[in-house]
């Protein structure tokens, strides 16, 4: 099944995180001034990169084992799972989905953190997989442990997960984080509070699921994606005097 | 209709995810993601260089960008049967952690014509994602050797302020007999680069 952009529609800007919000101190000096021009999207933004299968090894989504060294890395197993679904509801095919992630211990595998938890030399932090057909993903790992960050002085990112998504076309381009329904340190969060809408919000938290848990192995959490559009093109895909 | 997910900082740590290679995680080993053309890719090549810059003249060192466009005769990889073969059409660069400096190596693009049938001066698209950049920006990279082309491309028009449309256009530079573009990033300030929304 091929899907493709043909038409886009506009972005609604008020469930996404102002460019600028001062809680979270960063954003202030990297966020434009002056508006963003409106653009009706062109071919260049209807298109995008097509990622294969060919691209991605069997291992690729399975952080338990991918950075494997000499043993299973530490913390809780979880599995990582939903569907990619445009604006109508339909399954996205062919996503590329990244993630990454700290350890258990809520340090990443990165030159620039100095955080004071330790490295796990048997997990990397990183995966990736392409949505089937039916917008299907998955991915094993561990739970992610809280960190502290420069911000205000006492701030801690809640457990997350990054999520990157490279849908159909530029316009669906989408990155994110995942988070985990119960965590205590989510209100306190300035980075998950710049989502202005609280039922928006909330569409980033992960929910626990017996179903798809396996016994004795891993917890199951489950989370979906919207991207957007398309728009209906019914008359405007039809050439001129068909 | 459902509503779309919202959008989270990419954060510090982006490279993890996009290009674990430039901090030494093995994952994908060989990858070069600022390469878009291969050995044989039509066209010219080039390559385009710069730095994004914060509101305080500061280099963005934690950036990373991803680079849009289709081949030297404007057809997309994946998209229009006849695409060079030899040409991605996208790449990822990870601005440099000490200058801030990212680079791509690709082919100058072709023209695109419009569903209206008008033609758009060669250009790239370029998004931007790092710490502190809460929804990912989207800019256009054009080229300051099309005047012609420049002056009647539609999306350019759309930009009023004739001093803000230079913030669009890569200079043109020789380094070593090879074509270097310079296309630096203003997140703020009084050159502040034109961001869309498309
Ligand atoms: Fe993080």
């Amino acid at each position: 099944m091929e899907y493709r952009l043909e038409a886009i529609r506009p972005r609604d800007r008020a469930r996404h995180p102002p460019a600028c919000f001062p809680d979270y101190k960063t954003s202030v000096y990297r966020s434009p001034r002056l508006p963003l021009v409106s653009l009706t999207a062109t071919k260049s933004e209807l298109t995008g990169p097509v990622f294969g299968h060919d691209a991605i090894r069997p291992t690729d989504n399975d952080l338990l084992v991918n950075g494997r060294v000499d043993g299973d890395p530490i913390g809780p197993r979880i599995v990582l799972f939903g569907f990619v679904l445009d604006q109508d509801a339909r399954p996205v095919p062919n996503v590329l989905v990244e993630i990454w992630q700290a350890n258990a211990a809520g340090r990443y595998r990165h030159v620039n953190d100095s955080y004071l938890a330790p490295l796990d030399p048997n997990f990397w932090g990183v995966g990736r997989t392409l949505t089937g057909a039916d917008g299907s993903y998955r991915f094993r790992t561990v739970r992610p442990g809280p960190y502290p960050w420069r911000n205000r002085v006492n701030d801690w990112r809640p457990s997350h997960i990054h999520v990157s998504l490279w849908g159909a076309g530029l316009v669906q381009r989408l990155i994110t984080q995942v988070y985990f329904e119960g965590d205590p340190l989510l209100p306190y969060c300035p980075i998950y509070n710049s989502i202005p809408d609280p039922k928006a919000r909330a569409r980033l938290v992960a929910k626990l699921d017996m179903e798809q848990s396996q016994p004795h192995d891993t917890l199951a959490w489950r989370i979906d994606f919207v991207l957007r559009g398309p728009r209906q093109t019914f008359f405007e895909n039809r050439p001129e005097g068909a | 209709m459902l509503e779309e997910t919202p959008s989270q900082t990419a954060g510090p740590y982006v490279h993890i995810g996009l290009m674990p290679g430039v901090i030494g995680i093995p994952f994908e080993p060989g990858r070069t993601w600022h390469r878009l053309a291969r050995e044989g890719a039509r066209g010219e090549r080039i390559r385009i260089e710069g730095v994004v810059y914060d509101g305080t003249g500061t280099p963005v060192r934690d950036a990373v960008l991803e680079l849009w466009q289709p081949d030297a005769a404007g057809l997309f990889p994946g998209r229009d049967p006849g695409a060079d073969p030899a040409f991605a059409g996208f790449g990822r660069a990870a601005a440099d952690f000490e200058s801030g400096l990212f680079v791509f190596e690709t082919v100058k693009p072709g023209r695109v014509r419009m569903a209206d049938g008008r033609l758009q001066a060669p250009h790239c698209s370029l998004l931007v994602f790092a710490r502190g950049i809460n929804i990912h920006l989207h800019t256009r990279i054009y080229f300051d050797d099309e005047a012609a082309a420049n002056a009647e491309d539609p999306v350019l028009a759309l930009v009023e302020q004739e001093s803000r449309r230079r913030t669009l256009l890569a200079r043109r530079g020789l380094r070593d007999g090879a074509v270097v573009y310079r296309f630096d990033v203003y997140l703020q300030g009084p050159n502040e680069t034109v961001f869309f929304d498309a």
